[in-house]
């Protein structure tokens, strides 16, 4: 909300520099800034006012206009067409600071000679004082501008923006605000004086009660609903000074009836409306819910379908408005309309936002009706709007008002307690400095028959006190947050039960980067086409996909049930700048679909390696990668977290049919390592092979180790052979490692060559091990390994036909 | 049994003055001080003496094993000096051989270490689930249907009605939904840390994403005041920004907290000053705060008579574009490795 500082000053004294006044609003809740200051350059410019006109000796279109400064007279040649003897105006001395009509920068005023004539001074337009953009005419001043005054006194202003949260409709108002500046400077408020006798004071008026009939057939809807009658009115502009405080309000002037309905919005925090009575049929004001399908033109000549959940008013025969939202054009008020019903009502506010919401008409009324306004607002804001509208506009007021209050509650007291203070901001406040906090926010402090309890009752404008705590939080913002010491927890720690995954998560991230990978994290939300990619078929994939009801975009509609489509487009979209080894990976969560439930989420990390290898060094290394980098890594990984694994052949759609394994722990399959299909990747546009893994951590978890046992670090020498086999090439090493492993003494075995070529038979391969043999009792003898070894090589012989090379 | 003894002493003393290479040196250390050198076999053999000749037979071994020894250690040192240093030319200013180095995102270090901090404090990590029903969302923290505060945090919802036609399914908008869950899961005392995703039905730019990161935080206990908030948040922030950053509470409103707060630094461009960074206010806000809702705690199910607790909650992007200077928050997912790796 923007304000005026000099609106605010009619209300209250400000007597502190506005940067500090918007220092308190904001600490008090209320962030301020001050966003526009006008006149601030406005040195050597006064009110003067024209004494005489003369044509100009040497050009037609230009005068001579003689200005009385008060202390003196300037001529000055003038070019503006609204020059008129007699009008106060903004005169400019020489070295003033204006915004030039034309280029719009600030120049210094200089003296200059204007066809033959001197001119040392200058009246201005509203464009060149910064005001606004007019510059047809010179700026004409109302009467009453003190003559020789500084313009800056008389004109300039500042305006402050004000963030008001949701919980503060009261503060969505001058006088709101000015309450809040009074309380927080110590400073008292001026309200308004309205004349409270102007409505029905003359005994001639008629009783309003004759002429308007008001129901309120939907009361949980409408609480209260006050109308005033004006007949007679001119409907003419409002006057200068409204117009420019509207404008700065942010509101465009329409007439003086508007206007005041507005003007006093912005003042009071109150909406109004106005009708023409003479467009209301039957004279009755009906406020009910629309019938199902029932439509209504708004002001904006829009027509609105209504629902039956939506509040309207009506006359004897139609809407005439869409309650608290807008009005409709068949009751508007028009430059023909000569009497005036006055609408100030209490809406509720969750009926007003849907409403505004579903009819997609936010305004400045919704605004203030959907945060919730008390009903007694309505009264005081009627009042003051009627007296500006019968003074504005002329016209008779009708005796009385309409009040229809069905919804009245009484405001219970609330029991406030130094004790209660203190158990939520931790300081122990006196009943006489919480009395006095209270108090200077127009609370009523009764006594509680006690010494340390209040019995609290809020003004009639906050909306937003129910409790205990709503008082504690007044106490604490006027006295001041900063006010309050700071200390730390004393009581003891809580048990701790940290969720294991928690733990893993962290654990792999952590593990991963050490293995040189680069963590990235992508968006959960996806599209079908980026999925459809991982299918190598032109068929789509149809995974069980989670949706958005309303998605932003299309890139954005689906929660992702995997992250190597994301990881792959990652990959593919740094390529174009980089073409070394790319490692990178993802944990973070995948989302499948359950009945009637909330959708699996499962913590999955998904790893990609891409390129030649490791980087090329100066000294010529160079590995290039491989299915088994991948493995290696799963196997470090999984090692390192204590998992025992096994790989079978894997069934993954996306990847390499041959070249691909599942990861099987504890007879599960919860992870998949292995080459991307060439298709897939020729979907993703990515050149050369990429090798994935992913492991479904949720499902890890049962079998990570949790405690490790200390094995004994052996105490006799180990004996280590070399053997070479000749085998047929469709034997698998783990066939061979699980014979091995199978015999006393075999500590460790490590194949260290896999050949196949010259030297060995074709359709077999020749694959080397390091047999390490130890005994946790002796040292080994020749003798005794030499038996084993003969032991495993006959066994290997007899099970898979394997020869002993060389 | 002297004499074999002073025979192997003078020739191994013999034999070590000639040797002048390590591992001729090593070879002698072997026949002579070995477990299997006569020495040893001397030694060992002593047992089958008689006492008298035992007693001076292993004094003399002894005294000969050490001499041995010292002997060994002294031609030890001259092999060493004496051996040619080759005088082999690196260019030092080669690099070295590259390691793969990998980073954790930026996001997740961040997570760590404001997790970390608060872990030190007491706090517990939490998380809960980012497609979220409504209730915890919204109606648990003081939010209901047509609730206007719920107008800041346009909400994704995800495409499952229910039999009666409500669609009580979204993506959280705030980690505080979390925060929800655990007052109504947890027995107090209470100090829990709960970071996630969350999501928002917004246009990206700069300083805005659709999909980003909150971290809450929850403490419940019997006796929680106020100024614990302060100073627990208080010393995240001195821990998080430094010891020289000013922190300001003031007052703000979130439905949930009650009295609220906001906590801001000072600007770490200008400190204080004023600039485009902090909008000419000379702060920054960093999170949101406040006791807890007496309504949030008894729809919970904890006793607000009984018990007292504070909440906070922030936005996890903002902590690392603060403290690096990074203006444009779209750069965290654009998964530019380029900008990841400097992390």
């Amino acid at each position: 909300m923007k304000v005026s500082v000099n609106w605010l000053k009619e209300y209250v004294d400000i007597t502190l520099p506005r940067a500090e006044i918007a220092e308190k609003l904001t600490m008090a809740g209320l962030e301020a800034e001050v966003v526009e200051v006008i006149g601030e350059r406005w040195d050597n410019i006064v009110v003067g006012q024209i004494t005489a006109i003369n044509p100009h000796p040497n050009a037609d279109r230009l005068r001579l206009a003689t200005v009385n400064l008060g202390t003196g007279e300037e001529t000055v040649v003038c070019g503006a067409p609204n020059l008129t003897s007699g009008d106060k105006i903004a005169f400019a001395r020489v070295g003033a600071q204006l915004i030039d009509g034309h280029s719009g920068q600030v120049a210094t005023l200089k003296s200059a000679r204007i066809r033959g004539v001197v001119s040392s001074g200058m009246v201005c337009s509203e464009k060149e004082l910064g005001i606004s953009d007019e510059h047809e005419g010179i700026m004409v001043l109302p009467d009453e501008a003190p003559l020789g005054a500084p313009l800056a006194d008389y004109l300039g202003d500042a305006i402050l923006n004000l963030e008001v949260t949701p919980n503060r409709p009261d503060c969505l108002s001058v006088i709101g605000i000015a309450r809040e500046v009074a309380a927080l400077t110590g400073q008292s408020l001026h309200l308004p004086e309205v004349a409270t006798d102007l409505i029905g004071g003359e005994e001639v008026a008629s009783l309003i009660e004759q002429q308007i009939a008001v129901a309120i057939s939907a009361p949980d809807l409408c609480s209260r609903y006050c109308a005033s009658l004006i007949t007679g009115v001119k409907v003419a502009e409002s006057p200068r000074w409204m117009q420019q405080r509207l404008l700065a309000g942010g509101m465009r002037p329409i007439n003086n009836i508007v206007d005041v309905t507005n003007y006093v919005m912005l003042e009071y925090g109150q909406p109004l409306h106005a009708f023409d009575y003479d467009r209301i049929r039957g004279k009755r004001i009906i406020v009910r819910r629309a019938t199902r399908g029932e439509s209504l033109v708004s002001l904006d000549g829009v027509e609105r379908v209504l629902s039956g959940d939506m509040l309207v008013i009506a006359d004897g025969e139609r809407p005439v408005a869409i309650a608290g939202v807008m009005g409709g054009a068949n009751s508007e008020v028009t430059g023909e309309t000569t009497s005036i019903v006055l609408e100030s009502a209490s809406f509720n506010p969750s009926s007003i936002h849907y409403t505004g919401r579903t009819l997609r008409l936010p305004s400045e009324a919704c605004m203030r009706f959907e945060r919730g306004i008390r009903a007694e607002m309505t009264l005081p804001a009627l009042e003051r709007a009627t007296q500006l509208m019968a003074q504005l506009a002329g016209g008779e007021v009708a005796r009385g008002v309409v009040d229809v209050y069905p919804g009245r509650v009484e405001t219970e007291p609330i029991l406030l307690s130094t004790a209660e203070v203190k158990r939520l901001l931790g300081v122990d406040f006196s009943l006489d400095r919480i009395v006095s906090a209270l108090s200077s926010l127009g609370f009523d402090c009764q006594p509680a028959g006690s010494a340390s309890a209040v019995l609290v009752t809020a003004p009639y404008w906050r909306s937003d006190i129910h409790l205990a705590v709503d008082l504690i939080e007044e106490v604490a913002r006027i006295i001041g947050y900063d006010r309050l010491p700071t200390t730390m927890l004393s009581q003891p720690i809580p048990r701790q039960n940290p969720e294991p995954v928690i733990g893993l998560k962290r654990e792999v991230r952590h593990r991963l980067a050490a293995y040189g990978f680069q963590e990235v994290i992508t968006y959960s939300l996806t599209s079908l086409e980026i999925l459809n990619k991982l299918s190598p078929e032109s068929h789509p994939l149809e995974p069980v996909l989670l949706r958005l009801a309303n998605p932003m975009t299309v890139e954005q509609e689906y929660l992702r049930p995997n992250l190597r489509a994301n990881l792959l487009a990652t990959l593919a979209a740094n390529r174009r700048h980089e073409d070394g080894t790319i490692t990178l990976f993802e944990l973070g969560r995948i989302y499948r679909p359950r009945t009637h439930d909330l959708p699996d989420e499962r913590e999955v990390v998904c790893g990609l390696l891409s390129g030649s290898g490791l980087e090329k060094s100066w000294q010529g290394r160079d590995e290039s990668l491989d299915f088994f980098a991948a493995k290696g890594v799963v196997e470090g990984l999984l090692s390192q977290l204590g998992v025992a694994a096994s790989f079978e052949p894997g069934l993954d759609e996306g990847l390499h049919s041959s070249k691909q394994a599942a990861i099987v722990i504890g007879g599960q399959r919860p992870g998949v390592v292995g080459e991307l299909h060439p298709r897939v990747l020729a979907n993703f546009e990515i050149v050369g092979a990429v090798y994935l893994f992913e492991i479904d951590l949720v499902a890890l978890l049962p079998f990570t180790t949790a405690h490790k046992m200390f094995q004994p670090v052996p105490r006799f020498p180990a004996v280590v052979r070399d053997i070479a086999l000749v085998i047929d090439a469709g034997i698998a090493h783990q066939q061979v490692l699980d014979i091995i492993k199978g015999f006393p003494l075999v500590e460790q075995v490590v194949i260290f060559d896999v050949y196949s070529g010259e030297q060995v038979p074709a359709g077999k391969k020749s694959l080397a091990y390091r047999i390490t043999f130890q005994s946790p009792a002796h040292t080994l003898t020749d003798d005794e390994v030499n038996q084993v070894q003969e032991q495993i090589l006959d066994e290997l012989s007899r099970e898979l036909g394997a020869v002993r090379r060389g | 049994m002297l004499e074999p003894l002073e025979e192997l002493r003078v020739n191994a003393l013999k034999e070590l003055g000639g040797i002048n290479n390590s591992k001729e040196l090593e070879t002698w250390r072997v026949r002579y001080l070995g477990k299997k050198s006569g020495l040893t076999q001397i030694l060992r053999g002593l047992a089958s003496l008689p006492l008298e000749e035992r007693k001076t037979a292993g004094a003399r071994a002894n005294e000969i094993k050490a001499e041995l020894q010292m002997g060994l250690s002294a031609s030890i040192e001259v092999v060493h000096r004496r051996a040619p240093v080759r005088e082999e030319q690196i260019d030092i200013t080669l690099p070295g051989r590259p390691l793969p180095i990998g980073h954790l995102h930026p996001i997740t270090q961040t997570l760590d270490e404001i997790g970390d901090i608060f872990i030190s404090m007491g706090f517990q990590v939490v998380e809960g689930p980012e497609v979220e029903w409504e209730y915890y969302n919204f109606e648990a923290l003081n939010m209901p249907a047509e609730h206007p505060a719920r107008d800041s945090q346009s909400t994704l919802w995800v495409d499952y009605e229910t039999e009666r036609a409500e669609r009580p399914m979204l993506l959280r908008t705030q980690g505080t939904a979390i925060t929800a869950r655990v007052i109504e899961s947890m027995a107090p005392p209470i100090r829990t840390i709960e970071p996630g995703r969350v999501y928002r039905r917004e246009a990206t730019d700069a300083t805005h994403l659709s999909i980003y990161h909150n971290i809450d935080g929850l403490a419940v206990d019997k006796g929680i005041t106020m100024v614990d908030l302060k100073g627990t948040l208080y010393e995240f922030a001195r821990r998080y920004f430094g010891e020289e950053r000013k922190v300001r509470f003031r007052c703000d409103y979130f439905p949930f907290v009650e009295p609220g707060v906001e906590m801001a630094i000072d600007c770490l461009v200008c400190n204080g000053a004023g600039c485009r960074l902090c909008g000419n206010s000379g702060w920054i806000e960093v999170l949101g705060a406040g006791m807890t809702h007496p309504e949030v705690l008894r729809r919970g199910g904890i006793d607000p008579e009984v018990y007292t607790s504070f909440a906070f909650g922030m936005g996890v992007e903002r902590m690392p574009m603060l403290r690096y200077g990074i203006d444009d928050i779209r750069l965290f997912y654009g998964s530019d490795l380029r900008f990841l790796r400097q992390f």
